[in-house]
């Protein structure tokens, strides 16, 4: 395929999935219109929820998940040794996410409240980034489709990917929305990074900070806004710790 | 007197292909017998269950829908629904009708997904849809008129189709404008034609015949083909109330699989979309009523391999009592979509029928509004069992038969496929 006169790369992807719910990896089925020109574009050598054709030697792996057992450990390890390119792809892989609820109790109270007796194999949550080097963040829950696509495109373009450095107010005042705030609803639009479009308020529905902190975020003026609007520190901290996208932020309220 | 040794047939499908989630089939067949069968469920346990306690109602929606990518809605609904139930409140028609329209927008995007994604590739011997976007263009294309509608309809009516963010307790955050609806109704009637074309190609194809009788669960109608609460029915007479989910299920622990199992009346018993035909038949839309007659299916039907079938039935079903409530909704000039609620201590639960069958959430709220306990029973945790049973007759028949290696791994597999897994779902 040629672009410009020039031959394009077509690269070889991998795309795995740990601990998480593959709704990462459904993300990769959407946006149907783009699914032809999208896979004319990368040769997908493994990608076991839609293939059982397994190739070798693929470059680049998108990894979806937390990493939670030793065998997931030595599996992401496998992956790091043969990819050119990790992508994380999703707050469970990037973040941790909401997997990372369960860090407020111990291993031991989780599996027997779950499993009682019954011994059952796990570990801390861990972001993949925790166990090997990533290369690039793809960040969202679930990640945005439209957003995908860019980044194959600067993969085969060669052009080092930019994700936003603005919030996702920018993004929801530019869609003309009402602030949610005003409709009485608690958001973090202000202090997470922008890319999706601001999907969650153009519902009617705040931000949860599932795409990870913004670059030079202002907690304490959202801290001071969000009391205005009579939310307590407890609906906050919910709020933040939700994806573990704020981790190590002091001045935000924490889950106990 | 001819004495043959054969080699043992070690069949080892590890993290099977296109099912969502992990699992490995382990199939050991000596001398025409079955030795060993095994459907070992891997995938990581993530502890929903415990991850809800100490989270605010209002969160428990968006925390429920996380537990799948594929049947978010279904989580998200039932979770609001549990805990609407358990505080004695009632959406609003509007809302209501929101949900309902959002549930079949996601039962026909799912299904699609499987039929053509997950299943098409087996019927046609290929490895997966990308190469059938090469050789077979007219499939993939009818794949993605369907399945990108119901990407629409989920969008409009639950904010997106993995991890809906509408659903609160009490309604929902917005309904949809009548130009959305209008505009939603066009793109569902360039839809119909697709649907039709999909029946020509699926109906040319041919399942392997193997029957097990089989107790199906599901959600029991008055004449109608109920998704969202009612009372749980099984085809060997049990009716309970949706409280009594426990007892329609007892959830068991075994060794070889990080999700529990359930169990009923029989050792095993199956939900899903032929669960829930064999036992609503009656209830499905007159449309999809046709199809099934097309198709020459009408209950009872034991063969597992027909939950492909039954998924084709019911989205002609989901389409077109979409299209009937959507025409209703066209000129409402109903915006309540949400009642006020008060936070008291009470436990509630709510039974809805996701794609792959029915499934419960339970909650404990304490007077805070904070989860002190939460159950989830997810269909295909409720299937294993019976994949488990239905691998061991159908590999013991086919060894019997004399089959071989290759024909008794795809016949396995395609087995796994048909209850269209969702394993991650299971284990959460």
């Amino acid at each position: 395929m040629k672009y410009l006169g020039i031959e394009l790369p077509k690269p070889k992807i991998a795309v795995f999935g740990f601990t998480g719910c593959e709704g990462c990896q459904l993300q990769l089925a959407n946006n149907e219109q783009n699914l032809k020109d999208l896979f004319r574009l990368i040769e997908v050598v493994e990608f076991r929820l839609i293939s059982s054709d397994k190739l070798e030697g693929f470059e680049i792996a998108f990894v979806e998940g937390s990493i939670t057992t030793e065998h997931e450990i030595k599996a992401i390890k496998a992956i790091r040794a043969q990819a050119k390119t990790i992508i994380a792809m999703g707050a469970c892989a990037c973040l941790g996410g909401v997997n990372n609820l369960r860090a407020r109790f111990t291993i031991p109270d989780t599996i027997e409240d779950v499993y009682g007796n019954h011994g059952i194999e796990t570990g801390p949550v861990r972001r993949v980034a925790d166990i090997v080097p990533v290369d690039i963040e793809l960040p969202g829950c679930p990640i945005s489709k439209p957003e995908f696509e860019w980044l194959v495109r600067q993969l085969i373009l060669g052009i080092e990917p930019r994700f936003p450095r603005y919030s996702v107010c920018v993004e929801c005042k530019q869609r003309i929305n009402t602030c949610v705030m005003d409709m009485g609803t608690l958001c973090l639009g202000p202090i997470t990074m922008a890319g999706c479009n601001a999907v969650c308020p153009s519902n009617r529905a705040g931000c949860w900070g599932c795409r990870g902190s913004v670059e030079e975020a202002n907690y304490e003026s959202l801290i001071e806004v969000l009391h205005d609007h009579g939310f307590t520190d407890a609906q906050i901290a919910e709020r933040v710790s939700f994806f573990n996208a704020f981790a190590g932020v002091d001045v935000l309220p924490s889950l106990g | 007197m001819k004495v043959t040794i054969e080699e043992p047939i070690q069949i080892d499908v590890e993290h099977i292909a296109r099912v969502e989630g992990h699992g490995n089939i382990k199939i050991r067949v000596e001398d025409g017998k079955l030795a060993e069968c095994t459907w070992e469920v891997v995938e990581t346990p993530r502890f929903f269950e415990k991850m809800f306690q100490g989270i605010s109602i209002e969160a428990a929606p968006l925390l429920a829908a996380r537990v799948c990518g594929i049947c978010s809605i279904s989580h998200a609904l039932a979770s609001a629904r549990a805990i609407e139930r358990g505080l004695g409140i009632d959406v609003p028609p509007m809302a209501s009708h929101v949900r309902t329209l959002a549930k079949h927008a996601e039962t026909l995007q799912s299904h699609a997904l499987h039929l053509f994604f997950l299943v098409a590739p087996d019927l046609l011997g290929v490895g997966s849809a990308i190469s059938l976007m090469e050789t077979h263009p007219e499939l993939i294309s009818i794949a993605t008129q369907i399945k990108g509608y119901a990407n629409n309809a989920s969008d409009l009516f639950a904010g997106r189709t993995s991890h809906p963010m509408v659903f609160k307790i009490g309604g929902t955050t917005q309904r949809p404008r009548k130009s959305q609806l209008l505009q939603l109704r066009e793109d569902l009637e360039e839809t119909l034609p697709y649907l039709w074309k999909a029946l020509e190609v699926l109906k040319g194809f041919s399942l392997p015949s193997f029957e097990r009788e089989t107790e199906y669960v599901s959600l029991g109608g008055n004449d109608n083909y109920p998704f969202i609460g009612g009372d749980l029915i099984s085809s060997d007479g049990v009716r309970k109330s949706e409280d009594e989910y426990r007892a329609m299920t007892n959830e068991y622990i075994v060794d070889h699989s990080t999700s529990k199992l359930a169990r009923l009346s029989r050792e095993s018993f199956a939900v899903g979309a032929l669960a829930r035909f064999n036992n609503n038949y009656n209830g499905l839309h007159l449309t999809a009523r046709q199809v099934a007659e097309e198709l020459g299916l009408s209950p009872r039907i034991d063969n597992p391999y027909y939950h492909n079938m039954a998924q084709l039935i019911e989205c002609f079903h989901v389409v077109y009592e979409s299209r009937d409530l959507i025409n209703e909704l066209i000129d409402s000039t109903d915006y309540e979509v949400a009642v006020p609620y008060e936070i008291k201590a009470c436990e509630g639960v709510s039974a809805l029928e996701a794609p792959r069958g029915i499934l419960y959430h339970y909650y404990q709220i304490d007077n805070q509004g904070l989860i002190e306990r939460a159950d989830c029973v997810i269909p295909t945790g409720q299937n294993h069992a019976s994949i488990q049973h239905d691998l061991e007759d159908l590999v013991a028949q086919m060894a019997a038969e004399g089959k071989d290696e290759d024909e008794i791994s795809l016949h396995a597999q395609m087995l796994v496929r048909a209850y269209d897994p969702c394993i991650s779902c299971s284990v959460h």
